[in-house]
């Protein structure tokens, strides 16, 4: 009778077969979803083409087509990128019209900016703390960027363009949309009717048209509004639209965030005898805002590549200088590409960087929950 | 509560009271800020003598719209010519979110493929579009065909009687006449009464269990409307082929280079989103669901037909909703490359009448209208696929 240790035994007993050829099973592994079936065959075929084509069109117009010496002339003949027109036109695509001796000091602005940023976004350095930080920051590159004290020339809007612009722009946008978000995200959800129709209809309104028509509205129809006499900054117009903007997009982010905290958490604070604003303050809000903060992150994403708009209305930003810095006299029609393939890359190099950080985000804010 | 009513004092304190006069104080300072900016800018009109109201849209326009779908000429009316704007805007709103699903949907499946290079030119493409703005790609575009196409005179035909060149892309085309509009209205019923059949069709199978050869009665239904259209109104089809000229061509009908550059940005940068919806729907359908239909022995097709996109649908309509209406907004984007859209006509309109506020207020009405009459269809049909719980 054989019983199960029998066959356990004869198991044993039999001679170990060896994988015949381990090398050529991995390569077969590496190999199979490549060229597994006929069609996957000619799937991979046409994909390595285009990467092929891709590769050598950007390898051929950055490097071998490229022209590396000589002037607008040289470029006139050549087929490639055209190094001299970044050499004589980068420091304008980055800082536009800002007077060229106190580039330093947007510089240092930004870089303060960038510096501060960067420690926000560590989730280890989130206290109180960093609101001194942003206190500091924000009085420092306004002093940088303005003047008029510390011996520093003054500097009017009219002159505020390029990258340093278009950060100002959305940062400013969201710093001051964030707030008026959270108010318009709890009129949202209140149970007072009237309040309830105003933010409905705020909110619905705003995310209804497009922000060129914000941005008209702000440069065009806002001085109308204003009393006679008074005159408001063309600056601080297209920033009051970023503003408005980002606060109706805020707060659907924010009230999804309200929408997923229970009922309970509600009950028990006005158990605890919490009264309405101590309970939002104390309780919801800062439940609330956790959860917000990743869609919170890519409305950021989207604001930043959103303010390229205030071209339009006739606002030198980045993507504004880069534009004119083609239309050059002595470059126009030569570098037609060039701007914008430079442009481009700040762009991907910016948002892919805060994408990255928002999955980051993510996953660390899921890990926090278990 | 008889404490709070008889004594004036802890009114305050009474709940629905201060609910009451929240709402007031709200409401009043709006009206207050309202009627403050009303005398403002009644004020400053009449100071800088610009006309009100709504008239000068029947005046004289007397500029040219370089683009249209409608017949369109300077003399006609500024009513006119903003009518013109929203079709633009319309048209290539609609050819631009066909063109996006279907480049979103291709690229989505493609992100998930078990071959990586594919799923990697698939990421790619994402990436690439989704982390730099939109404005930009449209100049991009707009630069690439204006500069990197060959002018008219040496145009590529790229295929037999399609031109291709820096004034765009030139295709034969039929002559449009209204017996063209009767067929195409014909096609239309027909399309109906299709679906309509076939309807019937699948109701009787499932009441009586019996499986019946109907695809020859639904083709009925779908071609004979059209066909005896064409038979009684007899329309010309006779193509206008485009000829190389010395200078232009002429014949046939043309895509612009606003138009084409505005077409491919829109697309391309709603289908980086629009993939990505794809891929979260289809991840979000249960790997068993797979396995069960595998199991009861559907094919490929079938399984993804039958079982998989009917429930990643229910993901992917809600975010695929604002995904067009955002497109639909950034259409409005147009007014940078000079395609004739709803804003740019306006703005026009505005530069010529001065009537800012009249003109901003058609334009952010007919963008609100319409967003919303896009969000009431997509909200129709996601109530269509929605989880029906039982």
């Amino acid at each position: 009778m054989t019983t199960a240790t029998d066959i356990a035994e004869a198991q044993l007993k039999m001679p170990v077969q060896r994988e015949p050829n381990v090398e050529r099973r991995l390569l077969h592994r590496m190999l199979k979803p490549l060229f597994g079936t006929p069609v996957n065959a000619i799937v991979t075929l046409a994909c390595l083409w285009i990467l092929w084509l891709g590769v050598k069109g950007a390898y051929g117009w950055l490097v071998t087509r490229a022209v590396t010496e000589g002037g607008a002339q040289a470029c006139k003949v050549g087929h490639g990128a055209c190094w001299p027109f970044y050499e004589a036109k980068l420091r304008f695509m980055i800082f536009g019209v800002y007077p060229y001796d106190e580039h330093w000091r947007v510089a240092l602005a930004m870089i303060l900016f960038l510096g501060a940023m960067g420690i926000t976004m560590i989730p280890r350095f989130w206290n109180r703390n960093l609101l001194v930080l942003w206190g500091v920051t924000i009085v420092t590159t306004a002093i940088l960027i303005s003047g008029g004290v510390f011996g520093l020339s003054y500097v009017p809007t009219t002159q505020w363009s390029g990258l340093p612009l278009s950060f100002l722009l959305s940062a400013v946008g969201l710093a001051f949309g964030f707030p008026l978000g959270v108010v318009l995200a709890l009129a949202r959800s209140s149970k007072l009717p009237a309040i309830r129709v105003i933010a409905i209809v705020f909110i619905e309104v705003i995310r209804g048209v497009p922000l060129i028509s914000i941005l008209f509205m702000a440069s065009v129809m806002l001085p109308l509004f204003m009393p006679s006499g008074m005159t408001v900054d063309k600056l601080l117009r297209a920033q009051i639209a970023i503003i408005i903007f980002a606060a109706a997009y805020i707060a659907e982010a924010i009230r999804g965030g309200l929408q997923a905290i229970p009922r309970g958490q509600h009950e028990a604070s006005s158990a605890m005898g919490l009264h309405y604003w101590q309970a939002m303050r104390l309780v919801v809000l800062p439940q609330a805002l956790k959860i917000a903060i990743p869609p919170l992150v890519n409305i950021s994403i989207g604001f930043f590549q959103d303010t390229t708009l205030v071209t339009i209305i006739g606002l030198l930003d980045f993507l504004s200088t880069v534009r004119t810095a083609m239309t050059d006299p002595n470059w126009v029609g030569i570098a037609a590409l060039e701007g914008y393939v430079f442009a481009a890359v700040v762009f991907l190099v910016f948002s892919y960087g805060m994408g990255a950080y928002s999955r980051f985000l993510e996953r660390h804010m899921r890990l926090g929950y278990d | 509560m008889r404490a709070d009513a008889s004594s004036g004092t802890s009114l305050l304190y009474n709940l629905r009271f201060r609910a009451v006069l929240y709402q007031v104080l709200a409401v009043g300072s709006i009206v207050l800020v309202g009627l403050y900016l009303f005398s403002n800018v009644s004020q400053k009109l009449a100071e800088q003598n610009i006309a009100t109201g709504f008239g000068y849209l029947s005046r004289e326009a007397g500029f040219v719209i370089s683009q249209s779908l409608i017949d369109y000429k300077p003399t006609d009316t500024y009513g006119r010519a903003i009518l013109v704007g929203i079709v633009n805007t319309v048209w290539v709103s609609v050819w631009s979110v066909a063109l996006a699903t279907l480049i979103g949907l291709f690229v989505g499946i493609a992100r998930l493929s078990r071959n990586p290079l594919l799923a990697f030119l698939a990421f790619l493409h994402v990436e690439a579009l989704r982390n730099v703005p939109l404005l930009l790609y449209l100049f991009l575009w707009y630069a690439l065909i204006v500069t990197g196409l060959p002018a008219v005179r040496e145009a590529w035909e790229i295929l037999p009687h399609v031109f291709l060149s820096n004034s765009g892309l030139t295709v034969p085309s039929l002559i449009w006449t209204s017996a063209h509009t009767i067929v195409l209205l014909a096609l239309i019923l027909g399309g109906i009464l299709g679906i309509f059949v076939r309807r019937r069709a699948i109701a009787e199978r499932i009441r009586t269990g019996q499986a019946q050869v109907t695809w020859p009665l639904v083709a009925l239904a779908l071609l004979l409307p059209p066909v005896l259209a064409a038979l009684v109104v007899q329309p010309d089809l006779t193509l206008s082929i485009p000829e190389k000229g010395r200078f232009r061509l002429t014949g046939g009908s043309q895509l612009t280079p606003e138009f084409t550059a505005l077409l491919v940005g829109l697309a391309l940068s709603a289908s980086a989103g629009i993939a990505e919806i794809v891929r979260s729907g289809i991840l979000s359908v249960h790997k068993g669901q797979r396995e069960a239909a595998r199991a009861l022995g559907l094919r490929d097709g079938l399984t993804m037909r039958l079982v998989v996109l009917p429930q990643a649908l229910r993901v992917i309509i809600p975010p695929l909703t604002s995904s067009y209406l955002s497109l639909f907004k950034n259409s409005s984007l147009a007014i940078a490359i000079g395609y004739p859209d709803l804003v740019m006509v306006s703005n026009t309109t505005m530069n010529q009448t001065g009537q800012a506020i009249e003109g901003i207020a058609i334009f952010m009405l007919v963008y609100l209208g319409l967003s919303i009459m896009i969000s009431l269809f997509m909200n129709w049909y996601n109530s269509r696929v929605a989880l029906k719980e039982r």
